[in-house]
C-alpha cells in the first residue's frame, strides 16, 4: 500500500458524538451555517468541524461566529447598567437565552467518501439539520496530513479576513501534530508556493503562524 | 537502510531547465545550503533512461519573485527562515553534463560515454558517490596512476598513463601553484607504470635528487625514490657536488654539435640581429656544419676582416654575431671537442628503460636551457624517428615511448619559434615516432595556439590571466563553464585535468607528495627495507 493511500485512508471508525455543537441551518456547496445549541458556544475560529449524512462526512473550517437575535427586526439592548456581573443579566432575564442565538459559518474543505479522505469539495452540500461536531485531535491530525485544502481557504471569498482564518486554522491543526513546528513549517512552505507572487501577504501570514 | 539514508543526504535538488551546451540548471532542495556547494564538484543525475555525470560550474541565488528582493522576509526569525528557504528563496546550480551511462547491461559494459543529451525535467540530482567516481575514472591498477582526489571526496582519481603518454601533454599554472610537484608526480606515475621513459630537462635541478617546498622543506626527487630506474645527468658537475648529488653522467657538448638552427633559436637571448642570425648559415656553409663555431670563435681580428670581405658580411653584423657567440664561452659545458657523445649516452640509458634527468646546475638561464634542450632533443628525436622508420620496415622492435619534459615551454613553443624548434615538431607529429612532450609553463598564452590544440591532456593549476585561461581551454567543450572553475581553484594542491587521458574534466586535490607515507605509497623503500628485500631475493635465488 503506498503512502498516498495510507494518507487518504480514514484510519479509525467515526468517534462518538459527544462533541456535538450545533446543527446545519443553511448550506451551499462551498460553505454552511450552523446554529449552536448553546449561546456563545461556537467552536473556535479556524477549528475543524464535521457534519455527516448518508453519503459521508463533510469537513469544514469555522471562519465566522455570530450571536444575534432570532428575530431580524428585534435588536438586542444593553441591560446590565445596574448589575455587578454579566451573569446577573441572564439570571434576571431568563428569556434571553431563548431569544438569542449563536451561529457559526463553516468553509467546506474536504469530505470522506467511503473510507478515503478527499481534500476538495464534496459532490453534495451538507444536509440541512444535520448535526455538526467539533473534530477530535486524531481526526484533525489525520485530515491535516495533507495540506491540499489550504488552497480552498487561500482563495475563499469571505467577509472575514482570509489570512486570519488560515492562521487560526493552522495554529489549531498544529496542536494535533507531534512536531507542531515541523507541521507549521510544512504548511508555511505550502503557502509560500501558493503566494509566490504576493510576498507581502506571505510575510504577514507567516507572522500569524506562530 | 543506512545506504538509503546516506543517499538521501547527498541529494541536492532537481533539474529544472538548461541545455547541453550551457549546462542544466538545478534547483537546490530547501535543506541544501548554497554555501556547501563548490564549483568543480561532481554530481550524478538520475535521468529517466541514463545516469549522467556532470560538474558544478556555477552557483547562484534565486528568488521566486523579484519583489522578494524588495521586501525581503524576516530571515532573522528561524521559523520564517525555515519556511522561505527552498520556496520563496532558493539556490541554483549550473551543472555541465559530461558523461552518461546507459541503464542496460550493454551500456554498462561500454562504460561512460560523452553526454550527447540532457536529463529529463525534474530528474533528481545527487552529489556523486565514491562509486560513481570509481566508475568514471577507474580504480588504481597497473595502468592507472592515482593523481589526487576530487574535491571533498576520498575517492582516487586515476590517470590512464599509457593513454596519457600517447599524446603530448601540458602542465600549466601560475608560479607557486604546484606545477613542479604535479610534474614530479606525473613522472613518478610514468615510471611506476612503465608506460614510457622520461627525459627531463631540469632547469632548476629539482626533479632529480631533491626539491624544496615553498616552506623550505626538502622533498625527495625521483632518483632517491627509484635509484635503479633514474639516472641524473648534469651540465654542472660542481653544482651537483656542492648539493651532494651523485650524478651518473656529466654532459659535455662539443662546438661541433651546435648547428646554425640552434643559434637562430637563441637569437633573442644572445641579442643577435636578424642579419647576424642569417650569417650563421653562411658561415656554416663556408666552414662546414661541424667546424664553423670553433673556427669563428678562434678567429683573430685579421682573419675576421678577411672573412667579412670574402663573404661580403657587413662589419656591424659580424661584430654583433661575434659578441653573441662569445657569450657561449661562459657555458663551461660547451667544449671544442666533447670526449663522449652525450646524445649517445642518453639514448643508451633510455633504451635500457632508465629515465634521464638532466640538471642544469648554475646554467639555469634561458640561453643554456634552450640551447641544450633543443640540441639534445633534436638528435634524440632523429634517432627515434630513424628507429620508427626501421620498425615500419620490420627491422627492429618499436622503441619504448619517450616523454620529454620541458619547462618554460613558451620559450620554445611561442608562435615565432615553434616552427623552428624540434619541440614544435614533436608536439605536431604526436606519437608517430614514439616521442611526446610534457610541457610545463606558467604562461600558456605565450605558446603557439596550434601547439596548444595538439596537447592531449592538460593539467592546469590556478590561472587568472584572461588570455592564459582562454589559451588553455581552446577547443574544449564547456569552455566558459570550465573557465569559471579554473579561475576559482585554490592556489595550492588543486588542479583541473581535462583532455585525452581522463573521461571528463576533473578538479583534483593533488596527491600528497613529500611525507614519508607518501613516498611509501609511491613505492619507495627505506634503506633497511630495501636491504631486507635484497637479502630475501638473494635467498630465493640461491635456494
Amino acid at each position: 500500500m503506498d503512502i498516498k493511500e495510507v494518507k487518504n485512508q480514514k484510519s479509525k471508525p467515526k468517534d462518538g458524538f459527544a462533541n456535538k455543537v450545533g446543527e446545519v441551518i443553511e448550506a451551499s456547496s462551498a460553505e454552511f451555517t450552523a446554529q449552536c445549541y448553546q449561546l456563545d458556544q461556537a467552536p473556535p475560529l479556524g477549528s475543524l468541524v464535521k457534519t455527516q449524512d448518508k453519503s459521508g462526512e463533510i469537513y469544514g473550517v469555522v471562519y465566522n461566529a455570530e450571536t444575534h437575535s432570532f428575530e431580524p427586526g428585534r435588536r438586542v439592548v444593553a441591560r446590565g447598567e445596574n448589575m455587578k456581573a454579566e451573569t446577573e443579566i441572564f439570571e434576571a432575564n431568563p428569556q434571553l437565552s431563548r431569544l438569542l442565538t449563536t451561529d457559526f459559518k463553516v468553509l467546506v474543505v474536504g469530505h470522506v467518501q467511503g473510507e478515503s479522505w478527499h481534500h476538495y469539495l464534496p459532490p453534495k452540500s451538507a444536509s440541512i439539520h444535520s448535526f455538526v461536531y467539533t473534530c477530535q485531535l486524531e481526526d484533525v491530525g489525520a485530515f491535516t496530513q495533507s495540506l491540499d485544502f489550504l488552497s480552498i481557504i487561500v482563495n475563499a471569498r469571505i467577509l472575514v479576513p482570509v489570512d486570519e482564518v488560515i492562521g487560526a486554522c493552522l495554529r489549531f491543526a498544529s496542536q494535533a501534530h507531534h512536531d507542531s513546528n515541523a507541521f507549521l513549517v510544512k504548511a508555511g512552505k505550502e503557502l509560500a508556493c501558493m503566494l509566490s507572487n504576493d510576498v507581502q501577504r506571505l510575510n504577514s501570514l507567516l507572522k500569524r503562524l506562530k | 537502510m543506512t545506504s538509503q539514508g546516506s543517499e538521501e543526504q547527498t541529494r541536492l535538488g532537481i533539474v529544472v531547465s538548461g541545455s547541453l551546451t550551457r549546462g542544466v540548471e538545478v534547483k537546490l532542495d530547501a535543506l541544501v545550503s548554497v554555501e556547501d556547494m563548490a564549483v568543480g564538484r561532481y554530481v550524478a543525475i538520475d535521468g529517466a533512461k541514463h545516469r549522467f555525470f556532470g560538474m558544478i560550474t556555477d552557483v547562484s541565488l534565486e528568488t521566486i519573485d523579484p519583489s522578494v528582493t524588495i521586501t525581503p522576509p524576516d530571515i532573522s526569525d528561524p521559523f520564517v527562515a525555515q519556511v522561505v528557504t527552498g520556496t520563496t528563496i532558493y539556490g541554483k546550480l549550473r551543472v555541465l553534463p559530461m558523461l552518461t551511462i546507459g541503464g542496460d547491461a550493454a551500456s554498462i559494459l561500454e562504460g561512460p560515454q560523452p553526454a550527447k543529451t540532457v536529463p529529463t525535467h525534474f530528474s533528481g540530482v545527487k552529489l556523486a558517490s565514491q562509486r560513481d567516481v570509481e566508475i568514471v575514472f577507474g580504480a588504481e591498477d597497473e595502468k592507472r596512476f592515482y593523481v589526487g582526489t576530487p574535491l571533498d571526496m576520498e575517492t582516487k582519481v586515476c590517470l590512464d598513463i599509457p593513454e596519457f603518454v600517447k599524446r603530448s601533454n601540458g602542465v600549466f599554472g601560475k608560479s607557486g601553484t604546484g606545477k613542479t610537484f604535479l610534474t614530479r608526480l606525473l613522472l613518478v606515475g610514468m615510471l611506476q607504470k612503465n608506460a614510457a621513459v622520461s627525459l627531463v630537462f631540469d632547469m632548476h635541478s629539482e626533479y632529480g635528487w631533491e626539491g624544496k617546498t615553498e616552506k623550505g622543506y626538502k622533498v625527495k626527487g625521483l632518483k632517491q625514490l627509484f635509484p635503479s630506474k633514474v639516472a641524473i645527468f648534469t651540465l654542472d658537475e660542481e653544482s651537483s657536488k656542492r648539493r651532494k648529488v651523485s650524478t651518473d653522467v656529466v654532459v659535455r657538448i662539443g662546438y661541433d654539435e651546435i648547428e646554425p638552427e640552434d643559434i637562430e633559436l637563441l637569437r633573442q637571448t644572445l641579442n643577435l640581429t636578424e642579419a647576424s642570425a642569417q650569417t650563421v648559415y653562411q658561415l656554416a656553409r663556408e666552414f662546414g656544419d661541424r667546424k664553423w663555431l670553433e673556427t669563428v670563435l678562434n678567429m683573430n681580428e685579421d682573419d675576421g676582416k678577411q672573412l667579412i670581405s670574402r663573404l661580403n658580411i657587413h662589419d656591424s653584423t659580424y661584430r654583433n654575431l661575434r659578441r653573441g657567440l662569445e657569450n657561449l664561452r661562459r657555458f663551461s659545458f660547451l667544449v671544442p671537442r666533447a670526449r663522449e657523445n652525450s646524445v649517445q649516452r642518453i639514448l643508451e640509458y633510455l633504451d635500457r628503460g632508465i629515465n634521464v634527468i638532466l640538471e642544469f646546475g648554475r646554467f639555469d638561464d634561458f640561453a643554456a636551457y634552450i640551447l641544450v634542450a633543443n640540441l639534445l632533443s633534436r638528435r634524440i628525436h632523429a634517432k627515434y624517428r630513424e628507429n620508427a622508420e626501421r620498425e615500419m620496415g620490420g627491422e627492429v622492435a618499436p622503441s619504448r615511448p619517450l616523454v620529454i619534459t620541458i619547462e618554460e615551454a613558451h620559450r620554445f613553443l611561442n608562435p615565432e619559434f615553434s616552427s623552428q624548434t624540434i619541440f614544435g615538431r614533436i608536439a605536431r607529429e604526436m606519437r608517430k615516432y614514439n616521442v611526446t612532450l610534457l610541457v610545463i609553463d606558467q604562461r600558456p598564452s605565450g605558446i603557439d595556439s596550434e601547439i596548444m590544440s595538439q596537447l592531449g591532456t592538460k593539467i592546469t593549476c590556478l590561472l587568472d590571466d584572461e588570455r592564459d585561461l582562454d589559451s588553455v581551454l581552446t577547443g574544449t567543450s564547456g569552455k566558459s563553464e570550465l573557465k569559471s572553475v579554473l579561475s576559482k581553484l585554490e592556489t595550492k594542491q588543486q588542479a583541473l585535468i581535462f583532455g585525452h587521458a581522463v573521461p571528463m574534466p576533473v578538479v583534483i586535490k593533488t596527491r600528497e607528495y613529500g611525507t614519508a607515507e607518501s613516498y611509501k605509497e609511491l613505492g619507495f623503500l627505506e634503506a633497511a627495507e630495501l636491504k631486507k628485500r635484497t637479502e630475501k631475493d638473494m635467498e630465493d635465488l640461491w635456494a
